[in-house]
């Protein structure tokens, strides 16, 4: 009798059970004899790093993919579920971290796409109206319904997301790192729907990397490593520690501790910037700053509010609109250009946010990967004029055992490594080239929580060389750790810069939701006195 | 997938494809009344069966392996040139700029002069569609396309108005001299006392091997082609990577246009001898299928020139023995090849990628087990 039946409400059977499913794509075992149950009314966690098999599991249970072996029951009946559509009719439902929702339609229209219930669309949609609001009171999950989903907030689309799996009857909902996108104060709410949900009789599957969302909002949780159950448990019964523990199947150090003195002379320096998208609307407005030596410079906020465009700026992909911006020995400003290639020979290295689409190219091999960016330095043996393929396997072999790259296959196809190790072939090659300055855009995304520790470690270690760096990121945690001061940005503008000793996780939200640094200060030194 | 299962699945697709273009074009011959067995017989001796044969199917398939590798660099820079057919006509230009310049010139004097002048004007010609595209984003198809037709009426009216001989009413150009005439096979093959009937095939074969090998070294490895590949295959990654990306695609068009132009040289210098209206019709748009067969390799661009060489070798002689086999009967059969092997090749490959790599897996699999069992 697995364990986790001492706390099943008696009579109930488990929302859903998953027994002995196994599903592996080609040689590659993504769930192995996975066997855990999901209580019915209640918020379950799953946690596990990348690749670790949570994705294919819930995508097993959603219908995109079919277990080899093994079966599913839901509510203690076994069930086929081949589509996602055969899933929503048992009463799946699932809010894709990446929003399934056409923008230029309005909420309602939104809810109602794809179970429109007929096709002329006049008479019903004042039932479908009434059902939505009903739901929205009944789980607290209030939003505008006649407004265009692109003028929503993204936490707000994340409700009508929740909203649309709900009115095709979803009981339980499959929610795919929620809180990636959202400030810390969005998070909160969504957990209150959560509780809200539960207590309806709802079942919450909450996927996620963060283990304090876990211990926070969760009843129970599942921990995978390597495609397999590691245990389920209830979350009273456990820490954080112990999870991560779990997780990883060793112990994990914190790698951010020593910290130089922060250097004299400035070398990264922005200046009144102010950077315009096509339609004219300000992406970054009137942002200065200054980075010197053995400095990091984290820059918090929500993503999508300007720090992409200060990123593309940085490499030289976005022009300046007004203000100036200097890197080293180049300096250039409005109605100047500068190319990317001129930054980097000025001594910039890059690591862009969006890794396979900016950063490496995923059809190609480690090898080929490793000198991308840094093929003009001079600094890579063999590649000259002409690029002498087996002295470039060599540099990236080496590159790659310097940091920990596995499979230490210099002629494996880059996208089938996992996200950790592919950021860590990107570090390790940025780095190679002794730059001076470092911009790093969201240097663990997708990444385990192994990889994270050598990534924030490398970044340290350049750190106390006398790097300057700046780090984007919208995880606060990361920011924090790594960050002598911190930028927090909202709508392009900058609400401020934090010194180490003022870092605090309510201080940043309400800077990230648009609060000045000074209101939010004060905000919270009131909090801290009541 | 290892890369041995890719490369064999790729020419196993490919072979099934012909196959069934072949088939296709049986039923054809056969609705025309004619034995489709007899028929294959007569292509595939008029294309290989003679030396002379032989020789016109390695003449056209010259012309194949330029335009295939036209198509190939810039499908590497992922833009998709069909302007090649232009680019070989104004190409056209240069080789007889060249002889007009040179007429007293011995040919292997004049020739790579005559490879650069026609490679500038093909480039030239690419320039224009590849200088909007990268700067203001028109469509490289519709404006290659569009400098196909203008190329057509340039050269009707430089070949009417300027380069015909006076009082003649054929629109061509007067033969250009004899001593520029490139030497052509039958000729070394008489020096070794082999003799052959004429055939246009000549030492442009020999320059159509040596393109082969430097657009391999160009773009597999040079730095120039490994960015080029980069543009390519993630052309945001290119750019935050310092490559000008805009300037790398105008580059590769224009290296495309050029590869396109050689076949004037080929052509003028090496068979007709004169500048004659239409003299790369077809060529060009052939090219794409060469290079979507030859996956866009040229190690595969060889063997597909080849192929298509022999397509219209082995044509030509089935229209001259078939009485009801007519030109356009052959234009058709061409058609199904091109359509199979060309516009349907994405179809099969990955299917037949994977059932070649699942066969490799198993053959291990089985061959594993044997030394396991002795």
């Amino acid at each position: 009798m697995p364990a986790e039946d001492r706390h099943a409400p008696a009579g109930r059977p488990p929302a859903v059970q998953f027994v002995n499913l196994s599903k592996s794509f080609g040689t590659l075992i993504a769930n192995e004899k996975v066997t855990f149950d999901i209580q019915s009314g209640t918020v379950h966690g799953i946690v596990g790093e990348n690749g670790a098999g949570k994705s294919t599991l819930m995508s097993v249970l959603f219908g995109i993919y079919q277990a080899d072996e093994g079966e599913i029951r839901l509510r203690g009946k076994p069930v086929r579920i081949n589509t996602p559509a055969q899933a929503i009719r048992h009463g799946v439902g699932m809010v894709h971290q990446h929003f399934m929702l056409v923008e230029r339609l309005s909420a309602l229209q939104n809810v109602i796409l794809g179970s429109e219930d007929g096709y002329w669309l006049g008479k019903r949609s004042a039932k479908a109206r009434a059902r939505v609001v009903e739901i929205q009171d009944r789980y607290g999950l209030h939003f505008p319904i006649d407004a265009l989903v692109r003028d929503l907030p993204v936490g707000v689309q994340q409700r009508v997301e929740i909203v649309k799996s709900l009115y095709r009857g979803a009981d339980v909902l499959i929610l795919d790192e929620p809180t990636s996108v959202l400030t810390p104060q969005e998070v909160q709410s969504l957990f209150t729907v959560f509780g809200e949900l539960a207590a309806e009789g709802k079942t919450v599957v909450l996927i996620t990397h963060k283990l304090q969302e876990i211990i926070d909002v969760t009843s129970s949780v599942t921990v995978l490593r390597h495609g397999r159950v590691v245990g389920t448990m209830r979350t009273s019964e456990t820490t954080k520690g112990r999870l991560a523990e779990m997780m990883v199947g060793r112990k994990i150090q914190n790698a951010t501790g020593h910290r130089s003195q922060v250097g004299t002379d400035v070398r990264i320096a922005v200046n009144a910037l102010s950077i315009k998208d096509e339609l004219g609307v300000d992406r970054v407005r009137d942002l200065s700053f200054e980075i010197r030596s053995s400095e990091i410079l984290g820059v918090a906020g929500v993503s999508g509010n300007g720090q992409t465009e200060l990123i593309a700026c940085l490499a030289g992909l976005e022009r300046i609109d007004a203000g100036s911006v200097k890197l080293g020995a180049l300096q250039w400003r409005s109605g100047q250009s500068v190319s990317p290639l001129q930054i980097r020979q000025a001594g910039v290295a890059l690591v862009p946010e969006d890794r396979l689409r900016h950063a490496v190219v995923g059809s190609w091999n480690a090898r080929d990967n490793s000198v991308l960016g840094i093929q003009r330095s001079g600094k890579v043996p063999g590649l000259g004029f002409r690029m002498h393929t087996a002295r470039m396997a060599a540099w990236c072999r080496a590159l790659m055992e310097k940091h920990d790259v596995r499979p230490l296959d210099p002629l494996r196809r880059t996208s089938v490594f996992s996200g950790g190790n592919q950021q860590k072939l990107v570090i390790g090659r940025e780095l190679s080239t002794r730059p001076e300055m470092i911009i790093v855009g969201q240097p663990t995304r997708g990444v385990d929580v192994g990889a994270i520790e050598s990534i924030h470690a490398s970044l340290m270690a350049e750190r106390n060389a006398g790097r300057a760096l700046l780090v984007v990121s919208v995880e606060l945690e990361e920011v924090m750790a790594l960050s002598d001061r911190i930028l927090v940005m909202f709508e392009g503008r900058p609400m401020g810069i934090l010194e180490r000793d003022e870092f605090n996780e309510t201080t940043i939200g309400l800077m990230m939701a648009g609060s000045s640094r000074a209101d939010a200060l004060a905000q919270v030194g009131q909090e801290a006195c009541s | 997938m290892s890369r041995t299962a890719t490369a064999l699945g790729s020419v196993l697709a490919a072979l099934i494809n012909i196959a069934f273009a072949l088939v296709l074009g049986a039923v054809l011959i056969a609705a025309v009344g004619e034995d489709p067995v007899a028929a294959f017989f007569v292509a595939i001796t008029g294309a290989f069966g003679s030396l002379d044969g032989l020789a016109y199917t390695l003449h056209y398939a010259t012309n194949f392996i330029f335009s295939g590798l036209a198509v190939a660099v810039a499908a590497h820079a992922m833009q998709f040139n069909i302007g090649g057919e232009g680019q070989a006509y104004v190409g056209g230009l240069g080789t007889l700029g060249i002889c007009m310049l040179l007429p007293w010139a011995p040919w292997w004097a004049a020739l790579p002069f005559a490879i650069l002048a026609s490679m500038a004007f093909g480039a030239l010609w690419a320039f224009v569609p590849a200088y909007m595209a990268a700067r203001r984003g028109s469509h490289l198809v519709i404006t290659t396309i569009m400098f196909n037709f203008l190329a057509s009426l340039l050269m009707i009216y430089l070949i009417v108005n300027h380069f015909r001989e006076d009082g003649s009413m054929i629109p061509s150009s007067g033969p250009i001299a004899e001593n520029l005439f490139l030497l052509r096979f039958d000729q070394i093959l008489m020096a070794f006392g082999v003799e052959i009937p004429e055939s246009p095939l000549n030492v442009m074969a020999l320059v159509a091997l040596a393109a082969c090998a430097a657009i391999t070294f160009l773009i597999w490895h040079t730095r120039w082609g490994y960015e080029l590949r980069a543009v390519g295959a993630n052309a945001a990654a290119a750019s935050f990577a310092g490559v000008n990306v805009n300037r790398l695609v105008v580059q590769a068009i224009c290296l495309s246009g050029g590869l396109a132009g050689l076949i004037a040289v080929n052509e003028i210098m090496g068979a007709q001898h004169r500048l004659m209206l239409d003299f790369a019709l077809g060529y060009g748009f052939t090219g794409i299928a060469v290079a979507m067969i030859g996956a866009n390799h040229p190690a595969g661009i060889m063997p597909a020139a080849i192929l298509f060489g022999a397509l219209y070798q082995g044509g030509a002689s089935l229209s001259f023995l078939f009485p009801s086999v007519s030109r356009d009967v052959v234009t058709v059969l061409q058609g199904l090849v091109i359509l199979f092997a060309g516009g349907l090749a994405h179809v099969l490959r990955p299917i037949s990628i994977a059932a070649v790599s699942a066969l490799l897996e198993k053959s291990k699999a089985g061959k594993a087990g044997v030394s396991w069992n002795s």
